[in-house]
């Protein structure tokens, strides 16, 4: 063996500045393939791998957010009673919501990449979707320190102290939003936090108020009609409003096979079942159909109930945890008079009782199988 | 052609190099390797020293916990090297051979005139007892047990792999031979699983004294693993032995000749091999003396005995293993892609995932490296494992539970069934980039310690 006089690289492992090595790792594999070959079992591999995932995840994402970029806009005109141009609205929308997705990735990622290094592991990309997530499931105006409060609770507490992305139990987006509805109450419901007017005054009569809140008066005081809601011309968080874009996202998601469309169509299945039933006995006259396109849930169902590390793991359960997750929400809608939108506790309730789903789905397998050998 | 089972799911790897279907040469054996490692649960004790003369069917090394399972020379010669590893660890015992071979006559022996203890220690005295593959874990068959049953698969789904009717078609009479000896040692019969593709067109469909099972599917329908899973699962407790269609015409040409012959055409393929085909050799011959199929001047070629999935990196100074009759020379792939995740297309890379658009190129082969392509990852997304496993149980619980070293789990979880090279394909399409089969082994060889 010749002796390895070659000094480690100045951000190699015992190299001098080697306590940010995987920072500077971090850089170079998002920058470049890394250059190592299968050491142990299959000698090719398949070109895909984490990053890739992810970043066809945030592609999906584009939709909503470029809409809820207008949209926030387009709110804000609408309540300051003036009229503005597609760009002017939407340069409105892009100045107020990318301070959002800054404080987000800065925070997030700077979490993210302390975490590796103490670890001295590599740097995982799960946080690239949370990060793209978080902003899209904000109220326009939640004040900036508070959405870092958020964020450094969601990742530190939802992610690293189970291990990182694939350990963690809770959907880290929906712990941000989760942390600040708890903490902030006050910034993240009601009527004044949804639309972005800036220094300029509202006009007379103006309601800021989601049509969700108004889901308890019936079908007739939404304020809107089911086109806007599918178009998402309504208030709400950045993200959510607009069906049309969810679905462009949700086909991307499909195709690729990156999300269960087993979990989006029971979740879908759960929620009509229940917004049915609400209608049949008489507790609301808003029909089943138009709790899809009310609030998170189509947002929640596409990008939230398929995140594959906190859904259930197991195709039987898939089906058993998505349905609740829709039956869930709607649940809430209907009998929760304090708070309207059901679908972020539904799924980090779901969150939670997914292990015990796929625990007693993969209980049953096992047991089926050995009745079947022994017979 | 009775029970057909279909198996959904699977993947098969479209890498290019497959061998045509011609023999392109003769390797004479020059130096032979026998390597220990190819036995999975041999403790080798060695018989021989540096200096000895062996015939084709000599013992060289014994194992030590069953002193009647011997492996024995593949060839006549003389004992050039006993190469040993750190802590003395035997690795290989390198016979140089002779210019006219001579064989050890053990004395022709037909099956049904035989008794099973005859075609028992027959088998253990040429050394051919090793080609018997003992699930669970897939390690030597102990002499002392009555299997189940015996299974074999008689056609191959793996990346690349010999094609079993061209490398087989003469032997047809071994393999019933061989198939006649082995079925006096079970009494649950020899089944046999055959490709629904290729039924009428393959000679092995008229193999007598056989239980036929029919098979269609993506590889890994031709692992044995797989077809014993949807025949007959193993049960705690239960034992079944495995051999491929290759060592059955080795036991047959045995038994009809009295001699060890281990020859065998050996397919030379992969994308770095230069007019891939077929050679006549055996087993322990040098990747060197192949060297007619590769340019290994930059030292750049993985040479791996066996198929690219879940075969042994033996370097080029390594053998043939004994149980292979395929060498797949790949590239290493230490470039590295600019922005390569991030691409839109990546015409020159496969994958099986629609994250990449190799799907619109359904017939195209691909020349795969040995690049990871990512950074080993958590496990993340759930759903592309069961895909390329068709088999009854939860491959990430098991894996997971190899991980966390948890015995009563990986029995649950289904550890009697399976080898590394079922998973192989988990492991292929695994994002998070585990090494799922050394995990898997990891974990079957903590089984076998803690279980013994």
């Amino acid at each position: 063996m010749e002796e390895n006089t070659q000094k480690p690289g100045l951000f190699e492992k015992d190299g001098k500045l080697g306590f940010l090595h995987s920072t500077v790792d971090a850089f170079d594999t998002f920058l470049r393939v890394p250059a190592t070959v299968t050491a142990k079992g299959a000698h090719v591999r398949d070109a895909v791998d984490l990053k890739r995932v992810m970043i066809l995840v945030v592609i999906a994402l584009v939709p909503a957010a470029l809409f809820g970029m207008w949209n926030v806009g387009s709110q804000h005109y609408l309540a300051i009673g003036q009229t503005a141009g597609f760009w002017a609205t939407f340069w409105y929308g892009f100045l107020k919501v990318l301070p959002l997705f800054i404080v987000s990735y800065i925070v997030g990622l700077g979490i993210e990449f302390t975490s590796a290094q103490i670890k001295g592991e590599e740097v995982n990309e799960g946080y690239l979707v949370s990060g793209f997530l978080i902003p899209l499931i904000m109220p326009v105006d939640v004040p900036l320190w508070m959405l870092a409060v958020a964020v450094a609770f969601a990742v530190l507490f939802g992610k690293e102290v189970f291990g990182g992305t694939g350990m963690n139990f809770l959907n880290p987006a929906l712990l941000a939003r989760a942390f600040l509805f708890f903490a902030y109450p006050s910034k993240m419901s009601g009527s004044e936090v949804w639309i972005s007017l800036g220094k300029d005054a509202p006009v007379d009569g103006f309601s800021g108020a989601t049509p969700l809140s108004h889901l308890k008066e019936g079908v007739d005081s939404l304020g809107c009609s089911a086109w806007d809601l599918f178009a998402g011309t309504v208030p709400g968080s950045v993200g959510e409003t607009s069906v049309i874009a969810i679905l462009l996202g949700a086909i991307l998601l499909l195709w690729t096979g990156i999300a269960s469309w087993k979990i989006m169509v029971s979740s879908v299945a759960g929620a009509l079942l229940v917004g049915w039933i609400g209608t049949a006995a008489g507790i609301t006259d808003v029909p089943a159909w138009m709790q899809l396109l009310m609030g998170g849930f189509a947002f929640g169902t596409v990008f939230m109930a398929t995140d594959p590390v906190t859904s259930a793991q197991t195709e039987t359960g898939k089906w058993i945890y998505g349905f609740l997750i829709g039956a869930l929400c709607v649940t809430v809608r209907l009998f929760n008079p304090g708070y309207a939108e059901g679908m972020m506790l539904a799924i980090l309730l779901m969150n939670t009782f997914a292990p015990l789903i796929d625990h007693c789905v993969v209980s049953a397998a096992i047991s089926r199988r050995n009745k079947v050998k022994t017979a | 052609m009775s029970n057909n089972i279909r198996l959904k799911g699977g993947l098969n790897i479209p890498i290019s190099g497959e061998a045509a279907l011609q023999t392109s040469a003769a390797v004479k054996p020059d130096v032979v390797a026998i390597c220990p490692g190819d036995f999975k649960g041999l403790v080798p004790r060695l018989l021989v020293r540096e200096g000895d003369k062996v015939l084709a069917g000599s013992p060289v090394l014994a194992d030590k916990q069953c002193a009647d399972i011997l492996i024995t020379s593949p060839v006549s010669g003389t004992v050039a090297q006993v190469v040993r590893g750190d802590k003395r660890k035997l690795l290989a015992v390198l016979v140089k051979a002779d210019e006219a071979q001579q064989c050890v006559d053990f004395g022709v022996m037909k099956p049904s005139q035989a008794d099973a203890a005859a075609i028992k220690a027959r088998l253990l005295e040429s050394g051919l007892w090793a080609s018997l593959v003992q699930r669970p874990y897939g390690i030597l068959a102990n002499p002392e047990v009555q299997p189940k049953a015996i299974f074999v698969s008689a056609f191959s789904t793996a990346p690349l792999a010999a094609n079993t009717e061209f490398v087989l078609a003469a032997e047809v009479d071994n393999i019933q031979t061989g198939i006649d000896a082995l079925a006096k040692l079970t009494p649950g019969g020899v089944h046999i699983g055959l490709s629904a593709d290729n039924y009428s067109g393959t000679p092995f469909h008229r193999l007598e004294n056989v239980i036929q099972h029919v098979f269609s599917g993506k590889h890994p329908a031709g692992n044995v693993g797989i077809q014993i899973s949807h025949i007959s699962p193993i049960r705690k407790g239960e034992t079944v032995w495995t051999v491929s269609m290759l060592m059955l015409a080795a036991i047959g040409k045995l038994l009809n000749t009295g001699k060890l012959n281990l020859a065998r055409k050996v397919a030379v393929t992969g994308p770095v091999a230069k007019s891939p085909a077929y050679v006549d050799a055996l087993p322990g011959i040098a990747m060197k003396q192949l060297s007619a199929f590769y340019d290994n001047a930059a030292g750049d070629v993985r040479f791996v005995s066996g198929d690219a999935l879940s075969g042994k990196n033996v370097g080029e100074n390594g053998y043939l293993g004994f149980f292979d009759n395929q060498v797949t020379l790949l590239h290493e792939g230490t470039e590295r892609e600019l922005l390569g995740w991030a691409k839109p297309f990546r015409f020159n890379q496969f994958s099986s995932s629609r994250a990449y658009f190799s799907w619109l190129c359904p017939k195209k082969k691909y020349a795969m490296d040995t690049n990871t392509h990512g950074g080993p990852r958590a496990f993340v997304v759930s759903d592309v494992y069961s895909k390329v496993l068709p088999m009854d149980i939860f491959p990430v619980y098991l894996i997971k539970a190899c991980l966390a070293g948890d015995l009563d789990k990986m029995e649950k979880f289904g550890i009697y069934e399976v080898l590394p090279e079922d998973l192989a394909l988990c492991e292929y399409v695994d994002p998070s980039k585990n090494d799922i089969q050394a995990i898997l082994e990891a974990g079957i060889d903590k089984m076998i310690k803690e279980m013994a």
